[in-house]
C-alpha cells in the first residue's frame, strides 16, 4: 500500500481534473443520447433507448453528410500536414531571421477571432469592385458560392497549417546539426537530406499532428458555419458536426434537442476512436515509443 | 588501397558576423599524412575542418586537393569522409544502412553495396552487429560505425572531428592506435581535430597548433615539444605544461622578483620569458634554493610544486626521490634545457 501512496498523491490532482472534465462529460453525453431530452421535455425526459440512433440512420441525408465530412477532414488534413511540413522545412532551411519572421506572420490568423478572419475571406472573395480576388482575376464572382469546397478547405488550412509548422519546426531544430553535416559529406543533396534524414526523424510529430488535427477537424465547424453555413444550395458543405448543430441546437422549430445532439456527438467520438486506432497501426506506434527515463519503484 | 590526396590551404579565412574564426591560414598536408589540428575550443581548428569538408564557405582563400581547387564545390563533390564528435549516425537506420548511406546516394548496385559495407565493417570489427540501430550498440561500436561510413566510399581524405573524445579512457587508447594503423594501411590522407595534446602527439605525423583563429606552429610532434615557437605552444603542448617565468634578461642572468638564474651563451635582453619543462628541472644538493609547496604522486613520478624567490615552478621527479612538503630543496636548471621567449612571447634562439 505504502508503495503506491506517494505516486497516488501526486496523481490525484490530474486524475480529479480528468474525471471531472473528461470522463463525466463522456458518460453524461452517452446517457443523454439514450433519452429524448429537449427544451420541451427538459423537466420530464424519457428513456428512448436507441431511438435517437435509429433516427440518425433513417436520415435521408446521412450518406451525403458522411461523405462531406470525410472529404472535408481528408482534404483539410492533407493541406494542414503537407503545408505545415513544407513551411517548416522551408523556414528551417533559409537563414533563421527570415524563417522566424515568416513563421510569425503565418501565425497571425490563429490569433484572430474566427468571425473577423472569415469576414476578411468574405471581403477578399466577393464580387468586383469590392472583392480583391475578383479584381485581380478580372472575373467578377462571389467565389465562396462558386468554389465553396476550395474556400472552406483553404480558410481552415491557412490557420491549421501553422500548428504543424510549429511542431515540425521544433522537431527539425532538435535534430543535431552534425547529422546535417554528415548527410552533406556523405553526398546528400538538400532534397535527399529532407527525404532520407529529416522526414524519417519526423514520423512521431507527423503522427501526432495528423491524429490531433483529424480529431479537431471532425468536431470543428465554426469556419464552415460562418463561410457557407453548409451551403450553398442543399447541404453542399454540410459536415457531421455542423449537421448536429443545425439539427439539435439550431433547428427550424426552435426546440433544442439535447438528446439527439448527444447521439450525434457520440457517433463522432466513435469515429474519432476508430481513426486514431488506424493511425497508431499504420505509424507502428510501438516502435515510436521510448522507454521512460524515470522509473518509479 | 586508397590514393590519398595532398591538401593545400592558401590564405584561408572565415568570418561569422563580426568575428573572424580563422585568419589567413596557409598550410600544406602531404598525401598519406596524418595531420592533427590542435588547440583549445574556439581556436579555429573545427572551423578549418568544416571549411575543408565544404560545410562552410571560406570568406577568403583557396582550398586545393592535389591539382583540384575545391573551395567552391558542394561537400558531396569533394570526395571526403568525415567522422564527427557525436558520430552523427542516423538514428532511424541500422548500422548497415548507416554505413551504406553514402553508397546508396551514389546509386551503387545492391550487391556491391552489400559486399563493400560488409568488408568495411569487418575491417573495423563490427561486421556481426550490422542489423542493430545506433542506440543499441556501445559508444565504441558507434564510433567504429561512423568510421566505417566515412571509409566505405574510399575517400581521398579522411576528416576526424574529435573522434575519440566521447570514448572511455581505456577504449580511447586502443582506438587511437587503431585509427592510426588503419589510416597508414589504407594510405588515406587524414586530418584529426583534437583539443588533447597527448592524442595529437601520439597519432599525428605533424601537428598544427591553433589559437584565436591563427596557426601558431606546424611541425612534427618532436619539434613541437623541443622547440615551441612561442609561449602559447610551449604551454599548450606537453603535460604537465612547461614552466614559463616572466622576468628580465640581464647580462648573463635572468631575474624575476627574487628568482635568479645564471645564463650562458647567447640569450635575449630585456623583458621576456624563461621556459623550462617540469621533467628538465633537477633536484640537487646545491643550486637555486626553493621550498616545496605541494607533492602530487602520479605513480611512476611525482609532480612537485615549488617556490623560489616568489616564482612557482612545477618539477617532475622520480617517485622514490620525491621530497616532503615544506622541505627546503635546491633546483638545478640545465642551460641546454632552457627556452627563451621575448616580450611578445616569440621564441628566441635555436
Amino acid at each position: 500500500m505504502r508503495r503506491y501512496a506517494i505516486p497516488a498523491f501526486f496523481l490525484t490532482p490530474a486524475t480529479v481534473l480528468i474525471v471531472l472534465f473528461f470522463m463525466v462529460p463522456v458518460v453524461a453525453t452517452l446517457l443523454l443520447s439514450f433519452t429524448d431530452i429537449s427544451t420541451t421535455t427538459l423537466s420530464k425526459p424519457s428513456w428512448v433507448g436507441l431511438g435517437n440512433y435509429r433516427d440518425l440512420l433513417a436520415d435521408p441525408f446521412l450518406k451525403k453528410i458522411l461523405a462531406n465530412t470525410g472529404k472535408y477532414v481528408a482534404l483539410t488534413l492533407l493541406f494542414n500536414v503537407g503545408m505545415g511540413l513544407v513551411l517548416a522545412l522551408l523556414t528551417s532551411l533559409v537563414p533563421s531571421q527570415i524563417g522566424d519572421q515568416f513563421r510569425a506572420l503565418w501565425l497571425l490568423p490563429r490569433i484572430l477571432p474566427p468571425v473577423v478572419y472569415v469576414f476578411i475571406w468574405q471581403g477578399l472573395l466577393t464580387q468586383a469592385p469590392m472583392g480583391l480576388v475578383s479584381d485581380l482575376l478580372g472575373v467578377s464572382k462571389n467565389w465562396i458560392a462558386a468554389a465553396p469546397w476550395s474556400v472552406v478547405i483553404l480558410a481552415n488550412g491557412m490557420v491549421g497549417a501553422s500548428f504543424g509548422m510549429l511542431i515540425f519546426t521544433s522537431a527539425i531544430r532538435a535534430i543535431s546539426r552534425e547529422l546535417f553535416y554528415a548527410a552533406a559529406v556523405d553526398g546528400a543533396t538538400t532534397w535527399q537530406t529532407v527525404r532520407r534524414v529529416i522526414l524519417p526523424l519526423l514520423s512521431w510529430p507527423i503522427l501526432f499532428v495528423t491524429a490531433y488535427q483529424t480529431l479537431s477537424l471532425l468536431t470543428s465547424f465554426e469556419y464552415i458555419l460562418l463561410l457557407t453555413d453548409g451551403g450553398p444550395g442543399f447541404y453542399t458543405t454540410e459536415v457531421w458536426s455542423l449537421r448536429a448543430y443545425h439539427l439539435a441546437l439550431s433547428n427550424y422549430f426552435g426546440n433544442v434537442e439535447f438528446g439527439l445532439g448527444a447521439a450525434m456527438a457520440a457517433v463522432l467520438v466513435l469515429i474519432g476512436i476508430l481513426v486514431s486506432l488506424f493511425y497508431l497501426k499504420i505509424f507502428n506506434f510501438q516502435n515510436l515509443v521510448v522507454e521512460p527515463k524515470v522509473e518509479v519503484n | 588501397m586508397i590514393k590519398g590526396t595532398d591538401v593545400t590551404l592558401r590564405g584561408l579565412s572565415k568570418r561569422f558576423g563580426k568575428v573572424w574564426a580563422l585568419k589567413g591560414l596557409d598550410l600544406e598536408v602531404q598525401a598519406g599524412e596524418l595531420v592533427a589540428f590542435l588547440g583549445p575550443s574556439g581556436c579555429g581548428k573545427t572551423t578549418t575542418l568544416l571549411l575543408i569538408a565544404g560545410i562552410y564557405r571560406p570568406t577568403t582563400g583557396e582550398i586545393h586537393f592535389g591539382e583540384r581547387r575545391v573551395d567552391h564545390l558542394h561537400p558531396k563533390d569533394r570526395d571526403v569522409g568525415m567522422v564527427f564528435q557525436s558520430y552523427a549516425l542516423y538514428p532511424h537506420l541500422t548500422l548497415f544502412e548507416n554505413i551504406a548511406f553514402p553508397l546508396r546516394l551514389k546509386k551503387v548496385p545492391d550487391a556491391e553495396v552489400k559486399s563493400r559495407v560488409q568488408s568495411t565493417a569487418d575491417l573495423l570489427g563490427i561486421g556481426h552487429i550490422l542489423n542493430r540501430r545506433p542506440a543499441q550498440v556501445s559508444g565504441g561500436q558507434q564510433q567504429r560505425a561512423a568510421l566505417a561510413r566515412a571509409l566505405v566510399k574510399e575517400p581521398q581524405l579522411l576528416l576526424l572531428d574529435e573522434p575519440l573524445s566521447n570514448l572511455d579512457a581505456q577504449i580511447r587508447l586502443s582506438a587511437r592506435a587503431e585509427i592510426r594503423r588503419l589510416q597508414r594501411d589504407l594510405g588515406v590522407t587524414a586530418i584529426l581535430v583534437t583539443h588533447d595534446q597527448a592524442e595529437a602527439l601520439a597519432m599525428a605525423d605533424r601537428v598544427a597548433v591553433f589559437s584565436t583563429g591563427e596557426l601558431q606552429q606546424f611541425a612534427t610532434p618532436d619539434e613541437l615539444y623541443r622547440k615551441p615557437k612561442n609561449t602559447f605552444v610551449a604551454s599548450f603542448v606537453g603535460a604537465p605544461p612547461m614552466n614559463l617565468i616572466e622576468g628580465v634578461f640581464k647580462e648573463r642572468a635572468f631575474e624575476a622578483g627574487g628568482f635568479r638564474q645564471g645564463l650562458e651563451g647567447p640569450h635575449p635582453q630585456g623583458q621576456g620569458w624563461l621556459g623550462i619543462r617540469p621533467e628538465d628541472i633537477e633536484l640537487r644538493a646545491e643550486g637555486t634554493p626553493a621550498t616545496v609547496l605541494v607533492v602530487e604522486p602520479l605513480g611512476r613520478e611525482a609532480l612537485v610544486m615549488v617556490e623560489s624567490g616568489g616564482v612557482r615552478l612545477q618539477v617532475l621527479v622520480p617517485a622514490e626521490a620525491k621530497p616532503a612538503p615544506d622541505q627546503q630543496i635546491h633546483l638545478h636548471l640545465p642551460a641546454e634545457k632552457l627556452h627563451y621567449f621575448d616580450r611578445t612571447g616569440t621564441r628566441v634562439g635555436p
